[in-house]
């Protein structure tokens, strides 16, 4: 019997017993999707949070001060202490000293109440330079950022993010209102883009302004040289680690500190961040996959079962078909090929439906789904693996059985 | 496979005598055969000597639990004798591997069974076709020959019905077109009449009657006397022994 018959009898007797094949793919198919849609959210949303910190600022390290001890011995934490200077930023922004460093923005920031005409609102005023916009990777939807010049006219202007707009002006134009900030009448010269909240902060709540116009008009205080932070950008993901070596050791010089561990500040990358978050997300993938992996393993015993029946109930058939003449190998083929068929039309019923869900289940519940290849050939070859084995397995039995004995059997 | 087919001798032309020139169809020389089920043995044939030639037309009669199917099944290379010799035209059957029994039986031999044993799923041609597919004939010729097998057994308006659409002896009628659309040398009909009325059964008596008469070796096995009436030579089994004949259609033995 040659390959074309064999196919023709084993899909044959797939269409006779619509019923019982069914089933068998309806169980391949819930199983599969399943796994396909649950490693797909786990996927998905590795995927979102891993987007969300890198649009803090690609490629981008952050330099905090260490903690400050005051006269009376009461420690700050980390931040408290005055440590990091303009002077500092200004070094590292040197391409001989550190040329991995791409752009340097040292921020000073602090909670402020704005006053527009009658609206007031109190938010984070970040004094930086025009350096920030490309580190913290962000864009200007109205009007123009910082420039140079205005940093060193300390020039009364500002830089609203959309929150911060939408909170002072409602729907009117910002650009060319003033801003009151402590007593400063500041002009607005421009809106930020979107980006969303991430983690504590909200990146669309603030007002950005030159650091000069901070430091000497807005906070004022005794030491107007300090920054809260150094925000660096390294040249590309791969020279982040040189960047942060750089830093560290031009840092360390900077400030006469010989060893490492005493050192006054602290460098932190977003990478540190990412990779923290996604390993939490990870856990819950291999969580969501294992339950899906036990539906399927759930499935798949169905399958067994109405497989290791279907067999049996037709051991009969078997038998007649000896006694006609059929061999043990032409037996097993058949029951291969509708195992098979079976198996693949269920893997593939189960990644269509899969798909489905995948476009579909974002919309409903505002989830990314991330299809992943290797869940779905995975699902795909488990399923076939399933009707092979357990199809194939008592049907070579059955076909090894003396033909009289097949056909005596009830 | 296709050539050996083309060997056996066309329609009409086989000999309608038993002449001793080949080898006996069938020779069983002291066979045995016994089932084990647990602990328990039983013997079915207990030693079974005999001797078919080609072309006759023999009736194995005996009560049930003689042993009568399980020497049927031994001579249909359906199971294997535990012991003795079982030569089918001349070749010892015990040195056969499985695919060449499944060869011999699809080539050599037609079975036809008490319970029809017919593929319910399948339509009554695909059912006399079954044989050909294995012996991989093309599927045009499959439909052609198996039309013409349903059409001598007088079913050519009954090829599109499955088996359960089909009276009882309809189905009989179905499984002997089965048995004989490979042309077979030899025929073995398991009580082919036991689940039929006595019209159908005397249409399929008169089926295998006349491929008798067409050349064909028939072993015809039955309890009923006037069943083995039609054939041309009785052999009585009892308690897995042949027993002599005395007094054909008392049934009585010794």
């Amino acid at each position: 019997m040659n390959t074309v018959e064999t196919f023709r009898t084993g899909l044959e007797a797939v269409r006779a017993h619509r019923l019982r094949s069914g089933l068998t793919v309806l169980g391949i198919t819930i199983g599969i999707a399943a796994v396909i849609l649950t490693v797909g959210l786990g996927e998905g949303a590795q995927q979102q949070v891993a987007a969300q910190i890198s649009s803090l600022g690609a490629n981008l390290l952050i330099v905090t001060p260490g903690s400050s001890t005051s006269t009376a011995g009461i420690r700050g934490g980390f931040g408290s202490a005055s440590t990091l200077t303009v002077a500092d930023a200004t070094a590292l922004a040197s391409p001989t000293v550190a040329p991995d460093i791409a752009a340097v923005a040292p921020t000073v920031s602090r909670s402020e109440t704005l006053t527009a005409g009658t609206a007031n609102w109190t938010t984070t005023v970040v004094g930086t330079n025009p350096s920030w916009l490309s580190v913290r990777a962000r864009t200007v939807s109205e009007g123009r950022f910082l420039t140079q010049a205005d940093l060193t006219q300390h020039a009364a202007v500002c830089v609203l993010a959309p929150t911060t707009a939408q909170e002072l002006f409602g729907g009117r134009d910002p650009v060319g209102q003033t801003v009151d900030v402590a007593a400063v009448p500041l002009t607005v010269v421009g809106v930020l883009t979107p980006v969303g909240a991430s983690g504590s902060s909200n990146q669309d709540d603030q007002a950005v302004v030159p650091l000069t116009t901070a430091a000497t008009r807005i906070f004022g205080g005794a030491n107007r040289d300090a920054v809260n932070q150094i925000l660096l950008e390294a040249t590309s993901t791969q020279t982040l680690s040189a960047a942060y070596q750089e830093a560290n050791d031009e840092l360390l010089a900077l400030h006469g500190i010989t060893a490492p561990a005493s050192a006054d500040f602290s460098i932190e990358s977003q990478q540190s961040l990412i990779s923290t978050a996604t390993s939490v997300d990870r856990t819950l993938t291999v969580l969501l996959a294992g339950i899906a992996g036990i539906s399927l393993l759930v499935g798949g015993i169905g399958v067994m079962n109405i497989m290791l029946v279907s067999v049996t109930e037709r051991v009969r058939e078997i038998g007649l078909r000896k006694a006609l003449g059929a061999t043990p190998r032409v037996i097993r083929r058949q029951f291969l090929v509708e195992a098979s068929v079976l198996g693949l039309v269920g893997g593939v019923l189960g990644v269509g439906l899969g798909l489905v869900g995948a476009v579909a289940l974002p919309h409903l519940v505002h989830d990314p789904i991330a299809i992943s290849g290797a869940a779905t050939a995975g699902s795909i070859a488990v399923a076939i693996a399933i009707g092979v084995v357990f199809g194939v397995y008592p049907a070579s039995r059955a076909a090894h059985l003396a033909p009289i004995d097949a056909l005596r059997s009830e | 496979m296709t050539a050996e087919h083309a060997v056996l001798p066309a329609e009409g032309t086989r000999s309608h005598t038993w002449d001793a020139a080949g080898p006996p169809v069938i020779e069983l020389d002291g066979v045995t055969k016994t089932y084990r089920t647990g602990t328990l043995e039983v013997d079915a044939l207990r030693g079974v000597s005999l001797t078919i030639d080609e072309g006759e037309y023999v009736a194995v009669m005996g009560p049930s639990g003689s042993g009568k199917s399980t020497l049927m099944h031994i001579l249909g290379c359906l199971d294997v004798p535990s012991g003795g010799v079982y030569r089918l035209a001349g070749e010892d059957v015990s040195t056969l591997d499985e695919t060449r029994l499944a060869e011999i039986r699809n080539q050599r031999i037609g079975f036809v069974f008490q319970q029809f044993n017919l593929l319910p799923t399948l339509t009554a041609w695909r059912n006399v076709e079954l044989p050909l597919v294995y012996a991989g004939v093309e599927r045009h010729e499959r439909r052609e020959r198996a039309l013409a097998a349903l059409d001598r057994v007088g079913l050519s308006d009954r090829v599109e019905h499955r088996p359960g659409e089909l009276s009882g002896g309809q189905q009989q009628r179905v499984a002997t077109a089965r048995a004989l659309v490979t042309d077979p040398a030899l025929i073995l009909a398991d009580e082919p009449t036991g689940n039929l009325d006595s019209s159908s059964a005397a249409d399929v008596l008169g089926l295998i009657d006349e491929l008798h008469r067409a050349g064909r070796t028939i072993v015809l096995i039955t309890h009923e006397p006037d069943v083995a009436a039609a054939a041309q030579r009785t052999e009585r089994i009892r308690d897995g022994r042949i027993v002599p004949v005395t007094d054909p259609g008392t049934g009585g033995h010794r």
